[in-house]
């Protein structure tokens, strides 16, 4: 898993790889990371705090993530996140307490051609409108598993 | 590999193509995908197996073919029909119907304007080729501009034919392609490198992402053309990790031009060498700038750092470094094919070529287009985009992302290039172009961007990093309606000196946004500062009377 030569510079290849393993980056990863590659914990954390893409958070069950990009913005993605809100009192980037739903939000997916995009557990949704969207995260979450 | 060697490959390929009557091609780029065009292809390769047409009709899969907003979408050929909307339960008709009357239901007319009037070079195999097949890319030409240029061509020559194209930077800065590159082949040291910069971020660009997901050998013969150019044995692409199915198919590529012997030690049996690497991003929009990338390519925090010295001179490693984004390295073979003469044929005075863009937001066509530099914007969005959905009135268009501004009505009629936008305060950039209509508000829309900047900002350099943050501020404070009449001179003092104290592009150009909406909508800006309303009815200035009161 690690056989990018130990040198320094595959710190973030690394990084990716464990956030894809175990979901997150917690305290004795990033320590383990840094130790393996001689780079300083500081310097570990530093990288995965300035990146958007890790978290340092457990996620709940079940993702959502909301395009937040310009073209899905103009098309009702803020709809999306107060609706969210509203039904499952969750805010981007936080979990709901019960673990069951994460929030999150994109700069932009790339697929402005079918805004507002949202991606539901790695199932990307298009050409639907809020009121849509915030009906399958509901079947998801709560009456599915 | 030698040219005979390919020039075989091509010739089996298109007699294996031969032998099938009629070709159906199913979109599998991200935007289908997420439609689920995986399932149309399925059914239509199960319904051809079923109605027994297994000897005259292939069923592939293929890169975008731009109208993103019918997919999934499907091609029939010889000639060419194209259905919209496709289900899977549609697939047993479309069979069935193939080499007599196409499913009129479906059918998309395929003399839209959105089709005709585009010019394809860099997309010209998307839609065509299958994107996880060389064969098929060898098949449309491919990867004999490398061979050329490796048997019959000096370095010096390649880059002759470049400057002679034209060519400008397609990242958004329009920087001339030709003199870059003769700047790193001049420069001295015995290692040298050579980026691709796909770190596409944008909101509202897709045309890198559409670009790896339907034709990725593109890309990477760019690339290698660049690297015997300028002399260097190593590359690196530098892509988004949230473009998983660019990813796979640029490995996938890779690994299979490496077969071929098209990529790695002694390219076609010559002295020359190039390997290439893949380096995923993790979603910091500061890293498309080309220091910054650097800096995230050598595993640390993607801060930009002062320039000079360019990476031309000292990059990577302090190493000389080419870095291109994936549209310049997409329009390099096809450039070194056909000669740099032909490409400057097309596009205006000072920008040659085709541009391609991602048409989004509030018009009925949607999707990726490619266009001759200099159509005009009216023709954009009217004629190829189909005109404003529902009725509603066209307010502006939106160019470059967050370093970019907003284009009015009065003047739809201007030329798509680079000086024409920036004289109207707007820039290239990349290739987003977004549509508003009347629902949209302007001074909502800058404090969008105003907030994209400021959550981007790396936090190097004070000037962006406080100057955003205050911009916003100021921004929110307008559209909350709790604004009074300094705060509009005193945001425009703060935008100047962001713009004049920034270190990198990112804090020069995100005044921007606010520039142009201000320059353009001031009577909006107004409109929410003195009467506390907003005119699209997007802001919610309840806020405004409480303050008063």
């Amino acid at each position: 898993m690690r056989r990018h030569g130990h040198k320094s510079h595959a710190l973030i290849e690394t990084l990716h790889t464990v956030q894809e393993s175990f979901g997150y980056l917690d305290e004795d990863a990033l320590r383990y990371v840094s130790a393996c590659l001689r780079v300083p914990l500081s310097k570990a954390y530093g990288v995965a705090t300035f990146y958007h893409f890790f978290s340092l958070k457990p996620q709940g069950k079940h993702t959502c993530v909301v395009c937040m990009g310009t073209a899905c913005y103009i098309k009702g993605a803020p709809q999306i996140i107060a609706g969210l809100d509203a039904m499952a009192q969750v805010k981007p980037g936080e979990t709901t307490e019960d673990g069951v739903l994460s929030v999150l939000t994109a700069r932009c997916l790339g697929s402005c051609g079918l805004a507002p995009a949202a991606v539901l557990d790695g199932e990307v949704l298009g050409k639907m409108s809020p009121a849509d969207i915030l009906d399958r995260v509901k079947e998801m979450a709560y009456n599915g598993s | 590999m030698v040219p005979e060697d390919l020039r075989e490959i091509a010739a089996a390929e298109q007699e294996a193509n031969k032998q099938y009557e009629h070709t159906v091609h199913v979109c599998v780029a991200a935007g289908c995908l997420s439609l689920q065009s995986d399932k149309v292809k399925t059914a239509l390769e199960a319904q051809v197996k079923e109605q027994g047409k297994e000897d005259c009709c292939k069923v592939r899969g293929v890169g975008c073919m731009g109208l993103c907003s019918a997919g999934p979408l499907v091609k029939v050929g010889p000639d060419p029909v194209m259905y919209r909307d496709v289900t899977p339960e549609d697939a047993p008709e479309i069979v069935q119907n193939l080499g007599k009357d196409p499913v009129k239901r479906l059918m998309c007319p395929s003399d839209l304007p959105f089709f005709s009037r585009q010019v394809k070079v860099v997309l010209e195999n998307c839609g065509e080729i299958d994107p996880e097949r060389i064969e098929d890319y060898i098949a449309a030409g491919g990867y004999s501009a490398l061979l050329k240029a490796l048997t019959e061509m000096t370095p010096p020559e390649v880059i002759d034919e470049l400057t002679k194209s034209g060519i400008r930077g397609r990242g958004g800065a329009g920087f001339p392609t030709g003199i870059k590159w003769s700047t790193v082949a001049k420069s001295g040291g015995d290692q040298k490198y050579v980026i691709c910069n796909a770190d596409e971020g944008d909101p509202g660009a897709f045309m890198d992402r559409s670009v790896l997901e339907s034709d990725p050998h593109r890309v990477l013969e760019g690339m290698a053309l660049g690297a015997y150019a300028v002399g260097a044995n190593q590359g690196y692409l530098y892509v988004r990790a949230e473009y998983p199915l660019a990813i796979k198919r640029l490995r996938t590529a890779i690994r299979q031009a490496e077969r071929q012997g098209l990529l790695g030690s002694n390219i076609c049996g010559t002295q020359f060498s190039f390997h290439v690497d893949i380096r995923l991003g993790a979603g910091a929009f500061v890293c498309g700038e080309e220091t910054a990338l650097i800096a995230s390519i050598e595993g640390k925090r993607g801060t930009p750092r002062p320039r000079p010295p360019f990476p031309a001179v000292s990059g990577l490693w302090g190493c000389p470094t080419l870095i291109n984004n994936v549209e310049t390295f997409a329009n390099i073979a096809p450039i070194v094919r056909r000669g740099g003469e032909w490409y400057a044929g097309i596009g205006t005075e000072k920008s040659k070529g085709t541009k391609v863009f991602a048409l989004a937001g509030r018009v009925e066509n949607t999707g990726l287009i490619e266009v001759p530099m200099g159509m005009s914007l009216r023709d954009i969005v009217y004629d190829i985009g189909g005109g404003i959905p529902e009725g509603k009135q066209y307010k502006a268009v939106q160019t470059g992302g967050p370093s970019g501004g907003c284009i009015p009505a009065d003047q739809l009629d201007m030329s798509v290039d680079y000086e024409s936008l920036f004289k109207a305060g707007s820039i290239m950039g990349s290739g987003g172009m977004i549509v508003m209509d009347e629902t949209s508000c302007m001074v909502d829309v800058a404090r969008f961007f105003m907030e994209f900047c400021m959550s981007e900002s790396c936090g190097k350099c004070i000037p962006c990093r406080v100057g955003t943050a205050q911009m916003h501020d100021l921004l929110e404070a307008i559209t909350l309606g709790q604004a009074t009449e300094e705060t509009i001179p005193m945001l425009q003092e703060l935008c100047d000196l962001v713009k004049a104290t920034s270190l990198c592009g990112l804090g020069q150009t995100s005044p921007n946004p606010v520039y142009s909406t201000l320059r353009y909508f001031k009577d909006e800006y107004m409109a929410h500062v003195l009467e506390g309303k907003c005119p699209a009815g997007v802001c919610d200035t309840k806020g405004a009377k409480e303050a008063a009161a």
